[in-house]
């Protein structure tokens, strides 16, 4: 396309009242850019709900969902766009309330400037230094300060210089390349388009201007070539390309690249797109690489510049903005989405929680929803990246829940762990299958889930007296008898259930390489750590039996009177009672809790020749 | 409209799945009698909701952009179905950079909209940059048409039933959005060429969806319409 105007990406962030959706639409109506339809529309909409009495409500042009028209705030991110004789702008507004922290990130994560609104009035508030913070923490690196409703206290300059004095001062150490503050009237459109009679003293450009002439070009051609591989394309025999987005960088025909994955190197040989070959690329184009050399690239990987390398490791810390109402627990198993690679994680340590108001950082145990954290992520396979705070491109992630699949949370990565690199793997001589053929038997675990009081350790006693009559080596690892030894550092938090099990699955999958037959009778009240248990071991390895028994019924045995000390309110966090129990959906066997004790290690046993490991 | 999609099936070779709601047109739903609501709810959402149950995809791809409507300018990339095909604003996925979540559950289903940050004035641009084949009627030229309420609704065969006194007239119009016939109307244009849409997109003072009947039936009409599976 010819002379292609550029592109800027903003958002604008402030809380309910402090004028936003005001400001855009000034924006839009003054700069003209408004139809008449749309103008007509507004008229009649201002004159039925608009909160602005005879005036237009400018918020009601972008308020889109009824919610939001109806009790006047913004919920979800709102994308506008514009244009104007010398730019294109897209627009997001983000809701300014706590709760809608994440729809603030979502619409930070794209934009290259953030306009920021204050309140003349009130100054700077938790709310400023929250948006402020998180406008951050997305690596958005030019602020714009709008101090608005300057009308409301009299276009005093003294009240324009003291809040600008003090966002100056708390924002020093957030890592902006510019802060420009400007007094403003969105409603009246002192320096929003045009400048501002009223206040003669302030000598800058109006808003709009600002935003024409902002310089917050995207520096990512400048940064190292990177380009995460989306697909390998292999239409014949004699052609194998790899098709990606390139991520950042530049990238001609003849330059080394490398595999971070395998370390190995070749050359690009052709640049191929729709329109032909190119010799060069950069930063956003879409190619496919056609390599000098045979070498292992599949998708996921990233091909990167040789002298400037990313780093490669399972192993990383990261800020992480939690983003769904269940809370993130360490230890638990998510996937994660990092360039174009999904694969298997954990948080396997939180180092602090961040308040995103007072910037503080305090000891957590877990992160609730819109909460910030600095976390170290383990991932299942090693993968490349670059610190957030150096590439954009290539140092952020998403996490996703196994389950609902919803996006439970983003990351911001600062930096590579080395504790995995530098522990390797002692290689065994006498390995498990070795250990087994010893034994005579195939080893697996036998999982046991269930309420308390279901009857899982009863069965599972019955059944390791069988097997030990048909001459099996077995172990029995009992949810209770752990929690007296290694496991009696955990309480019963969310947080430790999941640390708890992390441990149980880790040291049953020992006892499986040790060649037995291991039964595992725990609560293991999360369908998550189940999941993580039966990963840990081979597909034969693993088999989870619910043991069915209704609450009520449990209730009546209450073996151990545990049910009615939860009942009573004396025993916080009861599976059951105060916490709950996410029982198996395709369970390998389902037992019934009310049938004999006896039957039902018997129906285990044959389950065990069914799946031939008797 | 539908000429030029056979042709295109035809010409790039991709195999083209036609579906339309039988049991609407055994019901003889119509929108001049049933009106606009009932017609696409029954002819359009129902009907798709049918074909995607029918062949089982995944996702469906759809060229809807977030400067169309206010509910759309809230809609993600990947915007996420239930079993039902039912939107839910309330529980959209967080969509943060370009790192799109594709995972889906059994039964639920993904439309994605590639075209969410277009304008409608880029996608003529790009129409003109690519030398894109486009559909005759987005081009000016003299047809019959009824003026219903400030609507000009193309007469040109026999389905639209005139009202007494009604007599088709002959201006010189064109399609600034191409919906089902007859809830889409035509606007007054000279633009005969490409380069004559893009000069009268650049000094358009109306937005796009103003010649789309279905919007206006209510307020907060579109996203009534996509939460029960409108595209």
């Amino acid at each position: 396309m010819a002379a292609e105007k550029d592109l800027l990406r903003f958002l604008t962030c402030g809380s309910v009242d402090d004028g936003k959706s005001t400001l855009i639409g000034r924006l839009l109506w003054d700069a003209k850019l408004l139809c008449d339809d749309q103008i007509a529309t507004l008229e009649a909409e201002s004159r039925r709900i608009g909160t602005q009495g005879e005036n237009l409500d400018f918020a009601l042009l972008l308020d889109g969902l009824q919610a939001e028209r109806e009790q006047g705030i913004t919920i979800d991110v709102a994308y506008r766009f514009f244009e104007t004789a010398t730019r294109k702008f897209i627009v997001a507004d983000t809701p300014g309330h706590e709760q809608y922290t994440r729809n603030m990130a979502t619409g930070a994560s794209t934009a290259d400037a953030a306009v920021i609104l204050v309140d003349a009035r009130k100054g700077i508030l938790t709310q400023t230094r929250r948006h402020s913070f998180i406008v951050s923490l997305l690596g958005i690196r030019h602020v714009v300060v709008a101090v608005n409703k300057m009308d409301l206290v009299g276009y005093d300059r003294e009240v324009f210089d003291g809040i600008r004095a003090a966002y100056l001062d708390f924002a020093k150490d957030l890592g902006f390349a510019s802060i420009t503050c400007l007094p403003i009237s969105a409603l009246k459109g002192d320096n929003v388009c045009a400048g501002s009679a009223a206040m003669p003293w302030f000598d800058g450009a109006p808003l709009m201007t600002l935003l024409e002439t902002l310089d917050a070009r995207s520096d990512a051609a400048a940064l190292p070539f990177r380009m995460p591989v989306q697909w390998v394309c292999r239409p014949n025999l004699d052609f194998r390309g790899f098709c990606g987005t390139v991520a950042s960088g530049r990238i001609a025909v003849g330059d080394d690249v490398v595999v971070p994955a395998s370390g190995q190197v070749s050359q690009v040989k052709r640049i191929v797109t729709f329109d032909g070959d190119l010799d060069r690329a950069e930063a956003g184009d879409a190619v496919n690489l056609v390599l000098a050399d045979e070498i292992d690239v599949s998708r996921g990987d990233t091909l990167a510049e040789t002298r400037d390398r990313p780093e490669h490791a399972d192993q990383f810390s990261a800020k992480i903005l939690w983003m769904h109402a269940d809370p993130m627990l360490p230890n638990r198993k998510y996937l994660i989405k990092i360039g174009t690679t999904v694969a298997g994680a954990q948080i396997n340590r939180l180092d602090c929680r961040i308040n995103v108001n007072t910037f503080e950082r305090t000891a957590a145990t877990e992160l609730a929803l819109n909460e910030v954290g600095v976390c170290d992520v383990a991932v299942d396979q090693a993968v490349s990246f670059d610190p957030y705070a150096v590439n954009r491109g290539t140092g952020r992630f998403i996490l996703i829940d196994r389950y609902t699949n919803a996006t439970v949370g983003c990351g911001m990565i600062e930096h590579a762990l080395r504790r995995a690199t530098n522990v390797h793997w002692h290689p065994e001589t006498v390995d498990k299958r070795a250990r087994a053929v010893l034994k005579g038997q195939k080893p697996c675990v036998l999982w046991f889930t269930g309420l308390s009081g279901s009857g899982k350790s009863t069965i599972a006693n019955l059944l390791e007296q069988r097997l030990h009559a048909l001459g099996r080596h077995t172990t029995i690892l009992d949810g209770d008898n752990v929690r007296h030894g290694l496991n009696r550092d955990l309480g019963f938090t969310d947080a430790d259930r999941v640390e708890n099990i992390r441990r149980v699955g880790e040291v049953s999958k020992l006892m499986v390489d040790a060649g037995l037959i291991t039964l595992v009778a725990f609560i293991s009240p999360f369908r998550s750590e189940r999941q993580m248990a039966r990963e840990l071991l081979g597909e034969d390895e693993f088999f989870e039996v619910f043991v069915d028994t209704p609450l009520e019924v449990c209730r009546s045995r209450d073996p151990k009177g545990l049910y009615a000390k939860a009942f009573a309110g004396q025993i916080p966090n009861f599976t059951g009672v105060g916490s709950p129990y996410e029982a198996p959906e395709t369970p390998d066997l389902r037992l019934d809790g009310n049938a004999q004790a006896t039957a039902n290690a018997e129906a285990v046993v044959n389950m065990l020749r069914e799946k031939g490991i008797l | 409209m539908i000429a030029f999609r056979d042709r295109m099936a035809r010409e790039i070779g991709f195999e083209l799945l036609v579906h339309i709601n039988q049991d609407g047109v055994a019901r003889g739903i119509n929108p001049f009698v049933h009106g606009s609501a009932l017609h696409t709810d029954v002819m359009k959402t129902e009907a798709l909701k049918q074909a995607l149950d029918h062949y089982g995809f995944d996702a469906a791809f759809g060229g809807a952009r977030r400067d169309e409507e206010k509910s759309r300018a809230k809609e993600r990339v990947f915007s996420f179905r239930t079993a039902n095909h039912r939107w839910d604003p309330k529980t959209q996925r967080p969509e943060l950079w370009d790192l799109y979540n594709t995972r889906i559950g059994q039964g639920e289903s993904i439309r994605v909209f590639p075209l969410s940050n277009w304008t409608e004035l880029n996608v003529w641009e790009y129409i003109a940059a690519e030398n894109i084949p486009i559909v005759p009627l987005y081009f000016a030229k003299p047809r019959p048409v009824v003026d219903r309420g400030g609507m000009l609704i193309m007469a040109d065969d026999d389905r639209l039933p005139l009202r007494p006194g009604e007599v088709p007239q002959m201006r010189k119009v064109r399609f600034r959005t191409l919906g089902c016939y007859p809830l889409t109307g035509a606007i007054e244009s000279d633009a005969e060429t490409l380069d004559d849409i893009l000069a009268e997109m650049r000094a358009a003072r109306t937005s796009e969806r103003q010649g789309r009947l279905i919007d206006h039936d209510q307020a907060g009409s579109m996203e009534k319409k996509k939460q029960e599976g409108y595209f």
